[in-house]
């Protein structure tokens, strides 16, 4: 299968560079997987799992909280505010992300962002299930 | 002429401090690395961020709907200074000079009529800007009690300068802070970050993009993101200037307090010597008077 380079920097450090098979991304409007020779693209993520395959069977969960993913013919490149990967993930820290989304819901009146929020906690919640929390 | 006793205090209080700035210096060592590589691991993410921000913008002509933190108000008339200093004094001229590059900065805008405001962040270019600035500074940002700068830090600060931006309190943003290049070598750096500068050209490509949701969307939650991270690698290279300046310092007041020493003793030992030397011209002199 073909591979292509893929990408994944939060603010404070690398989480993942190397080349891989497929990627799942949490794009806005619904999931989207990426493959090798994609069309160049650009589009926001909003909270959800990020699976990275580099061998066929072998994925890798990332939890994400939001970013950008930017895909060119060098490859994809991944901006996430917050990443998480399964294997750091507990559940304190689940629960903390899923009480500061709670608080930014009850703290903004916009519109939007209690739309964005909402839908953030749902991910959360749904991300803390598929952990067996 | 100081007694020996005065000499031998002196000596005892000056190994004190030498004992202290080696220890200071010691841990600002230590410190350093650990900032020095929260630098290092923060720096791609603003690279890509720059790089994906050029892509995007080289698209787009500036036009009335475009953004505001990228076209800008239209305006210059109100500028805001976001001053990154220390928490901490005894680093050298590491607060000063930045404090003197804001101050030169605001200086120079009013000298030309207009209107500054000053953000502080750390109490150190607080306490230098006060004496000439109190009227102009409209908030002080104190990260004393934060142990390791974490990018809630930067989301902070960057936070309360969109809430500013978007009350129109103000026209342009510049971001003083330390660049670091190595422990002897600290860069005190203006950077304008309101309206958003952008490197043209750095990753341009000629691909058409697919954009989701749209194009103006992407850039609208792109930019407040880009100040974001900004600030908060002002606020990293900052915080390994800091710990630079400061192992130099203290190297320095090291050596310093070392050489003081050796003079003191030289004296001590003299003084000594010469009161040996005079009891026994004393005994000498006395029993040839016999």
């Amino acid at each position: 299968m073909a591979t292509f380079t893929f990408e994944l920097v939060s603010p404070e450090r690398v989480l993942f560079s190397g080349a891989v098979d497929a990627v799942v991304l949490p794009a806005v409007e619904g999931d989207m997987t990426v493959l090798a020779g994609h069309a160049p693209m650009m589009t926001s993520l909003k909270t959800g799992f990020l699976v990275v395959t580099s061998d066929p069977g072998n994925g890798k969960r990332i939890l994400i909280r939001g970013g950008f993913a930017d895909i060119n013919q060098n490859g994809l490149t991944v901006l996430a505010e917050r990443a998480l990967p399964e294997q750091e993930l507990t559940q304190e820290i689940l629960d903390h992300e899923i009480l500061t989304a709670e608080m930014h819901y009850d703290a903004t009146t916009d519109l939007a962002a209690k739309h964005a929020a909402e839908a953030a906690i749902a991910q959360l919640r749904e991300a803390k299930a598929a952990l067996n929390y | 002429m100081p007694s020996l006793k005065d000499l031998r205090n002196r000596i005892a209080s000056v190994k004190a401090t030498q004992k202290i700035t080696k220890a200071m210096q010691m841990v600002a060592a230590a410190k350093l690395r650990r900032a020095q590589s929260a630098a290092e691991a923060a720096r791609p993410y603003a690279q890509r961020m720059a790089a994906v921000l050029g892509n995007l913008a080289s698209g787009i002509t500036v036009g009335p709907e475009t953004p505001r933190l990228l076209a800008g108000t239209g305006s210059d008339q109100v500028h805001l200074l976001v001053v990154c200093t220390a928490e901490r004094g005894l680093c050298g001229a590491f607060n000063s000079s930045i404090s003197r590059l804001a101050r030169d900065h605001a200086n120079r805008l009013m000298a030309e009529g207009k209107t500054v405001k000053i953000i502080c962040v750390g109490k150190k270019g607080y306490d230098i800007l006060r004496r000439q600035f109190g009227q102009q500074i409209i908030e002080l940002i104190d990260l004393r009690s934060v142990r390791q700068i974490g990018f809630e830090q930067g989301e902070q600060i960057a936070q309360k300068v969109l809430n500013l931006f978007d009350q129109g309190a103000f026209d342009v943003a510049t971001l003083f802070y330390s660049q670091f290049r190595s422990v002897i070598s600290q860069i005190p750096t203006a950077q304008q970050i309101v309206p958003a500068q952008i490197e043209s050209g750095a990753g341009t490509t000629d691909a058409v993009y697919d954009y989701e949701p749209d194009e103006g969307e992407i850039l609208a939650t792109l930019l407040p993101r880009n100040l974001t991270v900004q600030i908060f690698r002002a606020l990293l290279e900052n915080a390994a200037s800091e710990q630079g300046a400061r192992m130099s310092a203290m190297d320095n007041a090291t050596r310093n307090a070392g050489e003081m020493i050796k003079k003191q003793t030289m004296t001590y030992n003299r003084s000594r010597q010469a009161m040996i030397t005079k009891e026994l011209i004393e005994i000498i002199s006395g029993a040839e008077a016999l």
